[in-house]
């Protein structure tokens, strides 16, 4: 393996592994103000106990978070010098917000949230909550801030030595293109942490145990769901994709499979992309709807691969298609599985419902499975840029270090998240075992 | 301005060593003063609010240093590639070891953490001095501003050297043990009964390692490193900087714990900060050839991006230090088992 094909998967999949547990910190402590609220407002203690109950949940999952996620902030200068050296002026800006805005808010509360409730009384305690999650979702708009820049640049000049230079903190902070990637991503945390409730929710239901809160949390799951899922296709779903279309073109062309430039084009359901034939093969069309879905019109033009010079394809076609088809489909699939649960809830036979309680406890990985294929439409979108259209992937790793070094580590980063991953599912499965009650 | 962030990025890593020194020390510490399950829990609810805001100072002023000094981030974190990444492991396994050993109560469970916890804790405070060794010793910088260095060579302090070597191993140990006397401090501070008493020994036997240690590091730092001794010369009002660090050293005897601990906490600004002012103006020396160095000037981001840095650093820093009073006071006093 070369040195960069090492230092990319290395890159890939520490912060696939990573972005395991944001996601779920993120939405879920969303959810958590949620149940805090409806306590606060009620004086229902019930609410409390749910409360508390996914706050040890948040507990583990957001030390996953914090130890995978801490090589990510060292992994751009150890694995990506220079990268970091021609850009750290720009996206090291954000990445130090976030530590100085976030994670100082977040890791302050949070102790304050998961041991204080006695100590705080209850309206302080509210308050942290709201904190953890505010911390929370700052880090993320830092985070997605810096990756839009990477896919949009703007508020920067060129240097002589080829260095990116920082011209407007505002333009950084206020790009389009990390308006809609952040509520589309926010929104998708919202939908994994839905998805977790009501998945431990109809478990509680199927084998008759801790059933008041399995109906709770199947009530706040769904109704967070069925809004969050909506909310994914539309706006932000679709804004995105304009923002594709419009500033990335041949991102577009190569994720929707279209190789020849087409008025009309039709949207792909299933087919496979064939890189020497240079077509979809079996394909399974709607036809003209791209056309709609990017212009609103069903016989405007959209561009095809043909139409770009073969150094601005994305370099891995085919597993970009798949990705995004993936995250489509399984957006599309958890939408139906929302809008049918909110549908049996709304008709009061929900908690009754066996069937579509099965559907809703094995449902769970999809979301992350989701969010994981989406990620990697964006990041696999960007290629060969590593800043589009201005930095190139290849020029951005660490020239002094060897790709057997990389490999050590790469593997010793595997056994380690293996490790953790046996170890987060062992204590996750204590915490539903003793339920909400213990 | 590039000055301003250098103060600024050094501030931010002596408070991580003085906040997170404290939690490693006590992790070092933590086999030997605490026997038993009851006592391991004090030491460990003695961290527990504050270790994991206290590693935020290491990410915050990480990120600082990306966007601050972006050339020394490049070539600092690529040439200590693998030093780093074992880094990061222990990091990893230390930090699970405090959130996960208590959520089980097993003959295999808690011991097995206890000994990951302290295991990673020592080997981390000697990865930090080692560090800060490399950074003092200098490093083989090539032209185009990087370097690699294998872990060791022949153990010289030479042109050839490793990260490894007789100085940075030196550094290492003083390392360990000044932040196993200040986790000892912080102990005895937050604990009672045996607990305590064994820190608070521990802590005094300790002192006299620290003293002859570090009467040791400082000779052989001016013979590794010329430059310090030139800074000194052309700006004797440096010499504040070890005053302040020896004061830290005799404040440590005090009887009363929290001066004791207080005067650690001088004593390691003292230290680094002499470090800091004797390194300057460079920030990572070359062993090789002095002109390759990166020094403040050459290694740092543009100057609008260091102009507005500041507009929002200083504001987020105030909220960060006013978190952290807070969180600090309401876990004041002693921990109770």
């Amino acid at each position: 393996m070369d040195a960069l094909t090492i230092h990319r998967f290395h890159f890939a999949f520490t912060v696939t592994f990573h972005y395991l547990f944001p996601q779920l910190t993120m939405g879920l402590a969303f959810l958590i103000v949620v149940l805090k609220t409806i306590a606060l407002r009620t004086g229902n203690e019930h609410y409390n106990q749910a409360s508390r109950f996914w706050g040890k949940v948040l507990a583990i999952n957001f030390a996953m978070g914090v130890v995978t996620g801490i090589p990510m902030e060292f992994q751009f200068g150890t694995n990506w010098a220079r990268f970091s050296k021609a850009a750290g002026g720009v996206i090291g800006q954000t990445l130090a917000m976030e530590g100085v805005f976030s994670f100082f808010l977040e890791s302050s509360f949070l102790g304050a949230f998961l041991f204080g409730e006695k100590r705080l009384g209850p309206k302080a305690h509210y308050v942290s909550a709201v904190l953890v999650f505010l911390g929370s979702w700052l880090s993320g708009f830092f985070i997605i801030a810096t990756n839009a820049w990477m896919q949009y640049p703007t508020g920067y000049r060129l240097g002589t030595n080829g260095e990116i230079l920082l011209t407007s903190l505002g333009r950084l902070l206020a790009n389009r293109w990390l308006f809609w990637q952040y509520l589309h991503n926010m929104t998708g945390s919202v939908v994994t942490a839905s998805f977790v409730m009501t998945s431990i929710g109809a478990f509680y239901l199927l084998v008759r145990s801790h059933e008041a809160h399995g109906r709770t949390f199947l009530r706040t799951g769904v109704i967070a769901g069925v809004i969050s899922c909506c909310l994914m296709l539309f706006p932000t779903g679709d804004q995105q994709g304009k923002n594709i279309a419009y500033l990335q073109p041949p991102t577009l062309a190569a994720m929707e499979g279209l190789f020849q430039t087409q008025a009309g084009a039709p949207l792909v359901i299933l087919g496979q992309p064939d890189m020497e034939k240079q077509r979809l093969d079996n394909p399974l069309v709607v036809p003209n709807a791209l056309s709609f879905l990017t212009y609103q019109r069903w016989k405007a033009e959209v561009k095809g691969l043909n139409e770009f010079s073969r150094d601005w394809w994305p370099d891995n076609i085919p597993l970009l298609y798949y990705s995004y088809h993936i995250m489509v489909g399984l957006g599309t699939i958890l939408i139906a599985v929302m809008l049918a649960a909110v549908f049996l809830l709304w008709r009061g036979r929900l908690y009754g419902a066996r069937p579509m309680l099965w559907v809703l406890m094995l449902a769970l990985p999809f979301p992350y499975i989701a969010t994981t294929a989406g990620w990697m439409t964006a990041e696999l979108g960007r290629q060969p840029w590593l800043i589009y259209g201005v930095f190139r992937t290849l020029d951005g790793t660490s020239a002094r270090v060897s790709p057997g070094s990389g490999l050590f580590t790469l593997i010793g980063f595997m056994g380690m998240y293996g490790l953790l991953a046996i170890l987060f599912l062992f204590l996750v499965h204590r915490e539903i075992e003793h339920g909400p009650e213990a | 301005m590039p000055t301003i962030w250098f103060c600024l990025v050094a501030i931010m890593i002596a408070a991580y060593v003085v906040l997170d020194g404290f939690d490693l020390g006590a992790g070092i510490l933590y086999l030997a003063v605490a026997k038993t399950d009851d006592e391991r829990r004090a030491v460990l609810a003695s961290i527990g609010p504050v270790w994991d805001g206290n590693e935020v100072w290491l990410l915050a002023g990480g990120g600082t240093l990306y966007f601050a000094f972006p050339a020394l981030y490049a070539a600092g974190f690529s040439g200590f590639y693998l030093p780093l990444m074992m880094v990061l492991w222990l990091l990893i396994l230390r930090g699970i070891a405090i959130e996960f050993r208590n959520h089980l109560h097993s003959d295999v469970w808690e011991p097995f953490w206890d000994v990951v916890f302290c295991g990673a804790s020592c080997l981390l405070a000697i990865f930090f001095g080692t560090a800060l060794g490399n950074v003092v010793r200098g490093v083989p910088l090539d032209s185009s501003g990087y370097f690699f260095l294998p872990l060791w060579t022949d153990f010289s302090a030479g042109r050839d050297a490793g990260i490894l070597d007789w100085y940075t191993v030196l550094i290492g140990i003083g390392a360990f043990l000044t932040l196993a006397e200040h986790g000892g401090l912080w102990v005895a501070l937050k604990t009672e009964g045996a607990v305590e008493t064994r820190a608070r020994s521990a802590a005094a036997r300790l002192w006299w390692a620290v003293v002859v240690v570090v009467i040791g590091i400082t000779i052989v730092s001016f013979a590794v490193q010329p430059h310090l001794g030139a800074s000194f010369r052309e700006r004797p009002w440096g010499f504040i900087f070890p005053l302040l660090a020896l004061a830290g050293l005799i404040a440590m005897k005090s009887r009363n714990a929290l001066r004791a601990f207080l005067g650690s906490c001088f004593y390691i600004i003292g230290m680094l900060s002499s470090v800091v002012f004797g390194v300057y103006p460079y920030v990572l020396p070359c062993n090789t050839d002095p002109a390759l160095s990166l020094t403040v000037q050459n290694a740092a981001a543009p100057p609008y991006g260091l102009a507005i840095g500041l507009i929002w650093f200083i504001p987020g820093m105030a909220l960060a230090i006013s978190y952290f009073t807070y969180t600090y006071r309401s876990f004041g006093g002693k921990v109770r088992a």
